[in-house]
């Protein structure tokens, strides 16, 4: 049963042209961060592949995972669910309940063994802070992950442990990579994360059967190389050192910098400043407001938020905000060299790194 | 002969919940409510700066996005007597409106409908018919014949595929739906649509705050600058582009939510199970001013006994004698004592204390403590929130908008008040404040536009953002009408910084395993009493637990002053 007509067959039976089937499938090479001449490689892949199953399970989350990811605009949503994936199991869409829905992870396991795709959100906590079905929600976890094609652990709490591994982590929170060992599992951090690159790395691993090129911590390379400041649309006044000094000052409506008042995005790995977030509308630095680093990990014991006291990665500066303002000129030519020095050193570490097959 | 049923995992609802009731000849004569997982977010943020604590507690929940936040800012604000600016007010009001009005589609399509409607059925529907029928109730735009003759190939392929995806093993063919296939092909339809939409109105969020979900706030205001000429602050062409979010948005919930809530409810309104406790609790919510003065409240406050909706009492949250969470049935300590006295959020404390069976396990020992959730009463009675507790309230006090869309409600449906007081009613008096609500974002949008046309850009009160400026020692409590209900933060900060704090959710005092005299709470009361036609596919217990729109992850949360008590837990 199942799997008879591939994507592209399903996308013509809708009625969509040959010629949109090919815009779609360059707007998708797009948003995997993909080169123009791979869009070919994405024909081919959306022309022979079929549904994928996906299993979604929900660890010690607040589900704000699963609502970013219906948020999606390029893949939408009605498509990823309809056309690209079979989303089995699903604590917030599915129709079925109780035993019922535990049947469907079940027979996904045994009729797809190795072929399905594990999407975890939440962290991973001792057996009796979470229990689904009356199993430990740990066992679950393992026994899914078994013989799972991939993992894709979603969100900061599935990447890092997230919130709830924060001081003093009542829990023992987690990450999903410290329990699953032999699987592939693919980290896109964020709380959550934004939609398209939710929908992007799903769409890559079923037009492709692999995981995308990951980074050294996990990550998917397209949408995790660069940090939120490399592409902010306040970049030039941190460069000019303007900065805004209170929330609402005049600095804040014309658009400096919001480095003092607490900006993690010279340090954070996202794709905010790029992709924007909910179809492209804005993010956080944009409407105002510093970035908490919400992709990075442990960001939440490294506050607080809206003190600027962050260290440049790949040296051992420890910038002091009130310096930066009194010379700012000259940190600035610093802070670039920073910068360069860092993203040397990034890329290095991503070099090492090949794109695992599965 | 009693059987127990366990519906675990409940789905389409946020968290993790899991039903236990007890079934004699067809009727259940007992549930039990028990939330399994547990975070322990309140502990997190005890010793933080308290300007921050906003963006850890809005990580309680990511379907009420923007709600903890804002009860958090208005719980610091409130200890520490900081005024807002009037934009600041509306942007929170518009922010607040537009949550209310995204979770209640979504949990009316997404979380509810297949409850009512059999998605399966929708195959055997005319659309022509179907068609008849969209443009009988609404003038909404796609209601064309062939416009569901392609929804319906959509179903058809999907169901020919052999993954039914999401809809998989679901109920269909249950007895207990009633709609006519046409009629389910058209809810079918919407679902779809209201996917697709359902992503435009939080655009409005990412504007004001940034993202969604979880958009940015910040103590004392909103981050946010206004400056209309301006290409890096909420300018006109932005305000201009939430404006038409906001008329589309009226548009859907009033073409599409409304005519689609009223059809489906036409057909089941014999079923008027899932009532519950009766007592109803409202805080009050979207002040035309600050939100600190109640009598500017749009949504009223007050609370409702035994159905009495003669008189509406007062209720105040700092008053340390009227909240008092239990745990006689919940998996803590207090003070080392595992039974006892309620405590005051002010008070509080929740030292985990597990005691349920080893997984794996098939039940739960209810006679004991079986739920994570503990047990919120307002003066020891067991309290309903949410849109019916609010529609109540509303109704009792006379607020005229309520009463007026009430009554007409009641008379297109010809049906007595009293079938509010069940879960389709619950239903329904959800969908009648989302036109409401809806009708009051275009209000405060108006107002904001108004307001910054009359020169007044500001967005921030800087003058008590220093720690420096604040007392020694302050306590404060933000309280809100959350898409859920009732929703109260109380934080207490010494020397600047957290040094307690505890949120009692909509969904504790919803979901609340039995107190200390054996009251049983809202789902557990609305579930007592109600007839299961198949105790292998039990629909009327999703129909019933639905309707409050369970939002787990929220209910489940600890606070622990010590730091040297979880060491105990671990070791348990």
């Amino acid at each position: 049963m199942g799997f008879e007509k591939t994507i592209y067959e399903t996308a013509i039976e809708k009625g969509i042209s040959r010629r949109d089937f090919l815009k779609a499938c360059t707007a998708l090479a797009a948003t995997l961060g993909l080169d123009y001449s791979q869009t070919s490689n994405v024909v081919q892949a959306m022309e022979t592949n079929k549904r994928v199953p996906v299993i979604w399970l929900q660890l010690m989350d607040c589900t704000g995972c699963s609502e970013s990811f219906i948020r999606s605009s390029h893949p939408r949503t009605e498509n990823v669910l309809l056309d690209m994936i079979s989303l089995e199991y699903s604590e917030v869409l599915s129709a079925a309940s109780g035993y019922q829905i535990e049947a469907n992870r079940e027979r996904v396991m045994e009729e797809y063994k190795g072929e399905y795709i594990l999407a975890v959100e939440g962290n991973v906590t001792d057996a009796e802070f979470l229990t689904v079905a009356g199993h430990s929600a740990l066992e679950t976890l393992k026994e899914t992950a078994k013989h799972a094609k991939a993992v894709i652990a979603y969100g900061s709490c599935a990447s890092w442990g997230g919130i709830a591994a924060a001081h003093p982590n009542p829990t023992n929170a987690r990450s999903v990579d410290d329990v699953i060992k032999g699987v592939p599992v693919m980290k896109v951090p964020g709380c959550p994360p934004i939609a398209e690159v939710m929908t992007g790395v799903i769409a890559h691993v079923i037009t492709f059967g692999r995981l995308p090129e990951l980074d050294g911590k996990g990550r998917p390379k397209a949408f995790y190389k660069l940090r939120i400041h490399d592409k902010c649309n306040r970049r030039a006044y941190f460069d000019a050192g303007l900065f805004v000094e209170s929330f609402d000052d005049e600095g804040a409506k014309i658009g400096y910098c919001l480095y003092k008042v607490g900006c993690k995005g010279p340090t954070t790995y996202n794709s905010c400043a790029e992709m924007r977030w909910n179809g492209g509308v804005s993010y956080p630095i944009q409407s105002g407001n510093p970035c908490i680093g919400c992709s990075e990990k442990d960001f939440w014991d490294e506050g607080p938020f809206f003190t600027r006291r962050a260290k440049i990665p790949g040296t051992q500066t420890t910038v002091n905000p009130e310096k930066v303002g009194l010379y700012a000129a000259g940190v600035t030519v610093a802070g670039i060299a920073a910068h360069a020095t860092a993203t040397a050193v990034k890329k290095k570490q991503d070099e090492k790194n090949s794109t695992e097959d599965i | 002969m009693t059987e127990r049923i366990v519906v675990d995992p409940v789905t389409r609802i946020e968290g993790h919940l899991r039903i236990e009731a007890d079934i004699q000849n067809g009727v259940i004569q007992d549930a039990y409510s028990s939330g399994t997982g547990i975070r322990g977010i309140e502990q997190i943020v005890t010793g933080r700066d308290p300007r921050d604590v906003w963006a850890f507690v809005q990580r309680i929940c990511g379907v009420c996005t923007t709600t903890h936040a804002l009860a958090s800012v208005r719980s610091v604000e409130d200890a520490l007597d900081i005024k807002i600016p009037r934009n600041a007010q509306l942007i929170r009001e518009i922010m607040n409106e537009v949550i209310f009005v995204h979770d209640h589609v979504v949990h009316f399509y997404h979380l509810h409908a297949l409850d009512w409607v059999d998605v399966v059925s929708a195959l055997s529907a005319d659309p022509d018919e179907t068609s008849k029928v969209a443009q009988s109730i609404s003038d909404w735009a796609k209601s064309s014949p062939g416009y569901f003759r392609e929804v319906q190939l959509k179903v058809q392929k999907i169901v020919d595929s052999g993954q039914l995806g999401i809809f998989a093993n679901g109920y269909w063919g249950h007895e207990a739906y009633k709609l006519p296939p046409e009629v389910n092909l058209l809810a079918v339809a919407h679902y779809l649509e209201a996917l697709d939409w359902q992503k435009e109105i939080v655009k409005i969020h990412a504007i004001l705050g940034g993202k969604n979900p979880h958009p940015h706030y910040v103590v004392g205001g909103m981050a946010t600058p206004i400056d209309i000429n301006g290409d890096n602050a909420v300018n006109a062409s932005q305000l201009m582009q939430i404006s038409e979010i906001i008329d589309d948005a009226m548009e859907f919930v009033n073409k599409v939510y409304i005519p689609d809530l009223l059809a489906i409810g036409s057909f089941y309104k014999d079923w008027l199970h899932g009532g519950g406790v009766q007592n109803y609790m409202s805080y009050g919510d979207f002040s035309t001013g600050d939100v600190r003065d109640i009598e500017l409240y749009r949504m009223p406050r007050g609370i409702i006994l035994n159905g009495n909706l003669n008189e509406v009492l007062d209720v105040d949250p700092k008053d340390p004698e009227q909240i008092k969470e239990f745990i006689d049935h919940s998996w803590y300590s207090y003070d080392g004592n595992e039974a006892g006295d309620g405590k005051h959020p002010w008070e509080g404390e929740t030292t985990l204390k597990y005691s349920g069976p080893k997984a794996p396990f098939k039940q739960l020992n209810t006679d004991e403590k079986y739920s994570w959730i503990k047990a919120p009463r307002w003066n020891e009675h067991p309290m309903e929130v949410g849109p019916l507790a609010r529609i109540m309230v509303g109704y009792a006090k006379g607020q005229p908008e309520i009463v007026a869309i009430v009554d007409d409600t009641l008379k297109k449906l010809n049906v007595p008040l009293s079938a509010l007081q069940s879960a389709l009613g619950r239903t329904v008096a959800r969908g009648l404040e989302t036109a409401l609500i809806v009708k009051w974002l275009r209000n405060d949008m108006d107002e904001l536009i108004a307001n910054i046309k009359n020169g007044d850009q500001i967005t921030f009160n800087s003058t008590k953002w220093e720690p420096s400026t604040w007392p020694k020692n302050a306590k404060g409590v933000g309280w809100m009408e959350a898409p859920r209900g009732a929703l109260g933060h109380w934080v207490t900060i010494e020397d600047g910084l957290t040094s307690s704090y505890q949120a009692v959710v909509p969904t504790t005092w919803l979901a609340t395993p039995k107190d200390h005299k054996g009251q049983i709470g809202p789902y557990e009361a609305a579930l007592k009493g109600t007839p299961v036609a198949n105790a292998e596919q039990p629909l009327e217990i999703l129909r019933i637990v639905h309707s409050f729109d369970p939002c787990l992850a929220c209910a489940v949360h600890l606070t622990d002053l010590e730091n040297k008590k979880t060491t105990e837990i671990r070791v348990g």
